[in-house]
């Protein structure tokens, strides 16, 4: 039976560490799995949005009210914070735990960036325009589906950044890897979705 | 504290049986009383709220907080044991699972004491469920507290998909898994997409009432339709989620009672998948008088009668097994024939209702009624007594008496038909579904009273069982490995109950019903697959608790955020979502811990697995 904190050196570890044992095979796998069934959720809070989208009350619509460079600005960021992911995933088959650490804490301040330029957006909304989840049904189901992202996108922050931690304490092992690698593929899960809510909320909004 | 902290698949199953079996004789009461008030025309032993706030609890309660644990229950004791593992992949989730459901059951229960109970249905349609219409908290606890006891259904299906991927034992290839193990697989796949579709729509419907969001609010451009779509989307999935597993038990019953190998097992699987599949796309089979229009409503309607073909597929399977075979009618067998019939009939008169014209004449009706609980009791809860009784030896060490089993099968199948039967008949001269009373000389007055007594006699044959819980309880623990003699699965070759690492050695499978198949080749055992060794055993934690607790307290917390309690200390932190956040701060606070410090496990060492006496 292999220890979980053996000391490894650099040639000893496997290319796939997070796949080196049956738990982590399994974490990665059940996470798969799990994603499929937040595909589900999000699905369903499209299909919400669609039919609400035009659906205004006596409030603006999403051409009156949306301001794309600033959202154009916040995709571009999540992103880059994805490829950032990427390469931290890339540092860790490398065995490299400086640099993994160091990637993973460039994508938490990525989406740290991106969270407070949706937390502004919120606010201009709920203050300047007087906008909030009680105007209409579309207001509704716009807090609703981008609210959900956004609680994603916090949740995902504190998460790497517990990584972080337990990277420093307890290093990269056959334990960390597998939690690593899960993390990554949640963060570029939120950022496919947050590409449909660009497309689907915001583009469309603006042209519609 | 044992209890609380375990995270053995074993003690983790008989958890889900005793909650599932407290719920649901919560949800029998009211069904009780249900039929106490229906007995004769204008009674008043309820008001006409209490009437709709029992129906909404029963329909609620039996659904997700009866039937659906017990189902885990079954599963988690059965599914690692029949492929093979010594555990399910994940024993913390599995633990957090049961927690969680737990606590929203909890919850949902606790709304006859605050203020009132959910009173729109259990389908809870909008607008009558709104803060409109629905003037108490009521469906509050029943979003918050389904949306709690479905975030642990999702967690345990999860775990079982994993399971049933990774754990299996060499030579256990999917097209070799026990029947009960696959219809469990295809059961918790269903779950992965079904619950986040409910999840969405309870969040909306939370929104709602507690935000002031305007998803269902019509003059706010809301779409009342819309939850109708999401609910069924999830709701007509459930109902297979719900018979799947009773499929498989029912295979597996049968099989094993007339001593031969089921017929046709890679239709069974291939059927099984089938109506999964089909199981999503009739959804709007519900919704047929909301007026979707001819073309969606004649879509659905042939959608919906497709899934009698591969339904029909294994009621003859079923049916050629038994053919020729040495049948014994023990009790689970007995539950298991019963099924057969009944659910037939459940069937029949779902393809009824799925003609969309024939429909507009049944809906919310009494015929409806008697449609669906010929399903679910006729089919699933005889499903679920024939399992039980089949495997309680193996986890509980004790054979149940089947003097008593006999007698209450008997009292529950007559009492089931007297209940039911006569309310199809009911539905077809007009009685509504939903109504609190009616009047006298319709018709309806015998009929009634007839469906009533049934009901009791269907509680009789419920107390029978408990009787005979109890009293078999009292026997020592002696049950055989095989005490049916014609185990065919991997569960039958190691001891009764289990040891808590299931297998001292893993087994190796060699064909489709394992142990059967070893039998036939004059071995008492499965040949194992390594050589004795120490099994490492996740440690037990009270962390799943401690996290569920913290969701209920958050959940109890936002829902009253809005209130007035004519007390400013109250308001405080209700008003400010104090006790929201203590709540998740509980539950985040305990998945640090649980990150922070990493769990491994101990051993059991060899010297121990060979024998009691070396221990030191
Ligand atoms: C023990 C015997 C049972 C009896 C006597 C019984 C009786 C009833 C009655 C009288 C109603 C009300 C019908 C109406 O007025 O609309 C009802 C509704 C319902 N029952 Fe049962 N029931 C039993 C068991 C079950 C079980 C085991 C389940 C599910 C697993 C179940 C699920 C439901 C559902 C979903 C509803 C609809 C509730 C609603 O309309 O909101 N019942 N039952
Ligand atoms: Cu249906």
């Amino acid at each position: 039976m292999t220890t979980p904190h053996a000391q490894q050196t650099t040639d000893t570890i496997p290319h796939e560490l997070e796949k080196a044992t049956l738990e982590g095979r399994n974490k990665v796998l059940t996470f798969w799995l799990f994603l499929g069934g937040e595909s589900v959720l999000f699905g369903t809070l499209f299909a919400t949005f669609l039919t609400l989208r035009n659906q205004v009350a006596d409030g603006p619509s999403a051409s009156e009210l949306f301001n794309l460079p600033m959202t154009a600005a916040a995709t571009f960021i999540l992103l880059v914070s994805s490829l950032t992911s990427v390469f931290a995933i890339q540092a860790m088959h490398r065995g490299n735990k400086k640099s993994l650490s160091g990637w993973l804490s460039v994508t938490v301040l990525l989406g740290l960036a991106f969270l407070i330029l949706e937390i502004y957006e919120f606010r201009e909304y709920m203050v300047h325009e007087d906008y909030s989840m009680t105007t209409s049904a579309f207001s509704s189901a716009f807090y609703t589906l981008v609210g959900f992202h956004g609680a994603h996108v916090l949740f995902g922050i504190l998460w790497i950044g517990i990584l972080i931690g337990q990277l420093a304490k307890k290093g990269l092992n056959v334990v960390t890897a597998p939690k690593i690698y899960v993390s990554a593929m949640y963060w570029h899960f939120i950022d496919v979705v947050w590409v449909f809510i660009f497309t689907v909320v915001y583009l469309l909004g603006k042209v519609a | 504290m044992d209890w609380l902290t375990t995270v053995d698949h074993k003690k983790i199953a008989i958890l889900y049986l005793v909650a599932g079996g407290f719920f649901f004789g919560i949800g029998g009461i009211e069904a009780l009383l249900i039929r106490v008030q229906l007995a004769k025309p204008m009674n008043d032993f309820v008001s006409a709220q209490q009437f709709n706030e029992l129906i909404t609890m029963h329909g609620t309660t039996m659904i997700f907080l009866g039937v659906m644990p017990v189902i885990f229950a079954l599963m988690n004791a059965v599914i690692p044991l029949q492929i093979g593992a010594r555990d399910v992949a994940f024993p913390f989730l599995n633990s957090l699972g049961f927690w969680t459901f737990l606590f929203g059951g909890l919850l949902l229960n606790l709304s006859w004491f605050m203020g009132g109970a959910p009173d729109a249905g259990w389908t809870s349609y909008t607008p009558l469920s709104t803060n409109a219409y629905s003037l108490t908290h009521g469906v509050d606890f029943y979003t918050i507290g389904l949306q709690i006891a479905g975030l642990g259904t999702l967690i345990g299906g999860l775990n079982f998909l994993a399971t049933i991927i990774t754990m299996r034992a060499p030579g256990m290839s999917f097209m070799r898994m026990p029947m009960f193990t696959w219809t469990s697989f295809v059961t918790s796949a269903m779950i992965l997409f079904a619950f986040p579709a409910v999840t969405v729509g309870l969040v909306l419907l939370t929104f709602d009432r507690i935000l002031g969001a305007n998803f269902f609010e019509v003059s706010k451009g809301g779409n009342p339709v819309l939850w109708q779509h999401i609910f069924w989307i999830f709701g007509h999935p459930e109902v297979y989620i719900l018979i799947l597993p009773a499929f498989g038990v029912i295979s597996e019953v049968i099989s094993t009672f007339s001593r031969k190998r089921l017929f046709g097992y890679s239709s069974m699987v291939f059927a099984t998948i089938l109506i999964a599949f089909l199981g999503f796309m009739v959804w709007a089979h519900h919704m047929f008088t909301t007026g979707l229009g001819p073309v969606a409503n004649a879509l659905f309607s042939i959608a919906t009668m497709l899934i009698a073909v591969p339904t029909g597929i294994k009621i003859f399977n079923w049916l050629f097994t038994m053919w020729g075979g040495q049948i014994r009618f023990t009790t689970a067998n007995l539950f298991a024939a019963g099924f057969i019939p009944t659910f037939v009939m459940g069937g029949v008169t779902g393809v009824m209702l799925a003609s969309a014209p024939a429909d507009y004449q049944y809906h919310d009706t009494y015929f409806v009624v008697a449609h669906f609980h010929y399903v679910i009791v006729g089919g699933l809860v005889l499903g679920l007594f024939a399992g039980l009784h089949y495997w309680w030896p193996k986890m509980f060490g004790r054979i149940l008496s089947e003097k008593l089993g006999k007698i209450e099968f008997w009292t529950f199948i007559i009492g089931f038909q007297l209940t039911f039967f006569v309310q199809h008949f009911l539905g077809l001269i007009g009685m509504q579904r939903r109504v609190f009373t009616y009047l006298p000389n319709q018709g309806f007055d015998l009929m009634n009273l007839i469906s009533t007594i049934g009901a009791f006699l269907m509680g009789v044959g419920v107390i029978v069982f408990l009787v005979n819980i109890g009293i078999t309880s009292r026997k020592p623990v002696g049950a055989a490995n095989d005490p049916w003699d014609d185990g065919r699965t991997l569960e039958w070759s190691i001891p009764s109950p289990p040891p808590e690492y299931n297998f001292k050695q893993i087994p190796l499978v060699r064909g489709l019903d394992a142990f059967w198949k070893e039998k036939a080749a004059g071995h008492t055992e499965m040949t194992p697959s390594e050589p004795v060794g120490p099994i490492h055993m996740p440690s037990p934690t009270i962390l799943p608790f401690v996290m569920s607790l913290g969701i209920f307290i958050a959940g109890l917390g936002f829902m009253f955020t809005s209130d007035d309690f004519g007390n400013s200390f109250l308001n405080f932190i209700f008003n400010n979502y104090i006790v929201t956040g203590l709540g998740l701060a509980v539950t985040f606070g305990s998945m640090l811990l649980r990150s922070l410090f990493d769990d491994h496990g101990w051993h059991i060492e060899e010297d121990e697995l060979n024998g009691k006496g070396v221990k030191a």
